[in-house]
């Protein structure tokens, strides 16, 4: 029988890609080489905090929050 | 994580405040800080005219929404800057706020479609002028947010430009020692002449993750897909890089932006306002009126190489 991952969202670029847990939010950070001031991390539809413990079972979506070129509308 | 504020469970861990919110308090402490905004920079008043720059991104919509939730009278301007998919994907996003969220307040949007208008797309005018994509952009929604403002007879003209936004190109400018732009990196510009309509940055307050968690949490849907036009944009390296300071000293960038307005405060006291530097430099440009340094507006310039048949 297969053994389940969580399933992450990734942006800019846009990818999926499969971790094993449980794990923390701040370890997924430190694993994938993100600071965490960039991002936020969605489970379901529900913001999480880094202390979080995120299951096998979980769908994530880690969204970047850094936006513009370099003139900005908004 | 707990609330702060209250026993519900966190949320958002905000480390330059020290503390943790909730959704519910999280709503609360963001909408305090674009009002403390709005009344400690002399924004507007309920009796005010509001234009709001939107673009479908979270910062626009956010600030729409929460003008409106405070009871501001906030229209808004979409500029479609012909990118393909993009600019499709973000005007559904407006579009589709307007009409859950703007229309039951009473509120209009109006859209400018630059193709429509110029004859050629953004990216298609930047390839004409020579001149970088960003920047043609930046040119472009600059004029006509200015013009729609005056022309439709608006108090003031908001925009989404929020901390990070800010710090990032206080950065640029500093790295650069670009001391005449620094005048204009206030959160309120005033209506320094005809021709200028008031701007203000009703999120200064805030950073782009506080925002987008506000987004998140009131489930505003906007367009999480970044301009393909924005790849390798200094202000996202600046951006980068500050967020690298901040992790390791949480309230850099709000140290870094506040200071500078406080000095900046002082020296307008003690060398003239930006709106004396404006009357004595700018005249109306001979095409359009607008306010220019030159004789003819850089809109108008790039509008008239656009429209010259190539050699």
């Amino acid at each position: 029988m297969m053994k389940s991952s969580m399933k992450i969202h990734l942006s800019h670029p846009t990818k999926e890609i499969e971790i094993k847990g449980p794990k923390h939010v701040r370890d997924l950070f430190t694993e994938l080489h993100l600071i965490p001031e960039a991002y936020l991390v969605i489970r379901g539809q529900d913001l999480v905090t880094e202390d979080e413990l995120l299951a096998d079972t979980d769908i994530i979506e880690i969204r970047p929050v850094i936006s513009g070129g370099s003139e900005r509308t908004s | 994580m707990k609330c702060r504020k209250c026993p519900a469970r966190a949320v958002l861990r905000l480390p330059r405040h020290n503390t943790a919110f909730c959704p519910v308090c999280l709503t609360d402490f963001v909408r305090t800080q674009v009002q403390k905004a709005i009344t400690s920079q002399h924004m507007f008043s309920t009796n005010d005219r509001i234009l709001v720059a939107v673009s479908g991104g979270k910062d626009s919509l956010t600030l729409w929404e929460i003008l409106l939730k405070l009871g501001y009278r906030a229209d808004a301007l979409y500029v479609d800057q012909g990118i393909g998919t993009y600019s499709q994907g973000s005007r559904e996003k407006v579009e589709q706020f307007t009409e859950q969220i703007a229309v039951p307040c009473g509120a209009t949007l109006t859209i400018h479609n630059v193709e429509e208008e110029e004859g050629a797309s953004i990216p298609d005018l930047a390839n004409m002028v020579r001149r970088p994509t960003c920047s043609t952009c930046g040119t472009i929604k600059r004029y006509q947010f200015n013009r729609a403002a005056i022309q439709g007879g608006y108090d003031v003209m908001a925009t989404g430009h929020n901390l990070d936004d800010e710090a990032a190109r206080l950065l640029g400018n500093v790295l650069h020692w670009q001391e005449e732009y620094l005048q204009k990196q206030s959160p309120t510009l005033p209506a320094s002449m005809d021709g200028f309509a008031k701007k203000v940055k009703p999120l200064y307050r805030l950073t782009e993750r506080e925002i987008a968690a506000y987004a998140v949490v009131n489930r505003i849907d906007y367009m999480v897909e970044e301009c393909p036009m924005s790849k390798g944009a200094k202000m996202l390296v600046y951006k980068d890089v500050l967020n690298r300071l901040e992790a390791e000293s949480p309230g850099t960038k709000h140290t870094f932006y506040w200071q500078f307005l406080a000095k900046q405060e002082k020296a307008q006291a003690a060398h003239g306002s930006m709106t004396d530097t404006d009357q004595r430099t700018l005249q109306p440009c001979t095409t359009c009126s607008q306010p220019t340094s030159t004789g003819i507006c850089s809109y108008c310039k790039m509008v008239a190489r656009a429209k010259t048949p190539a050699q």
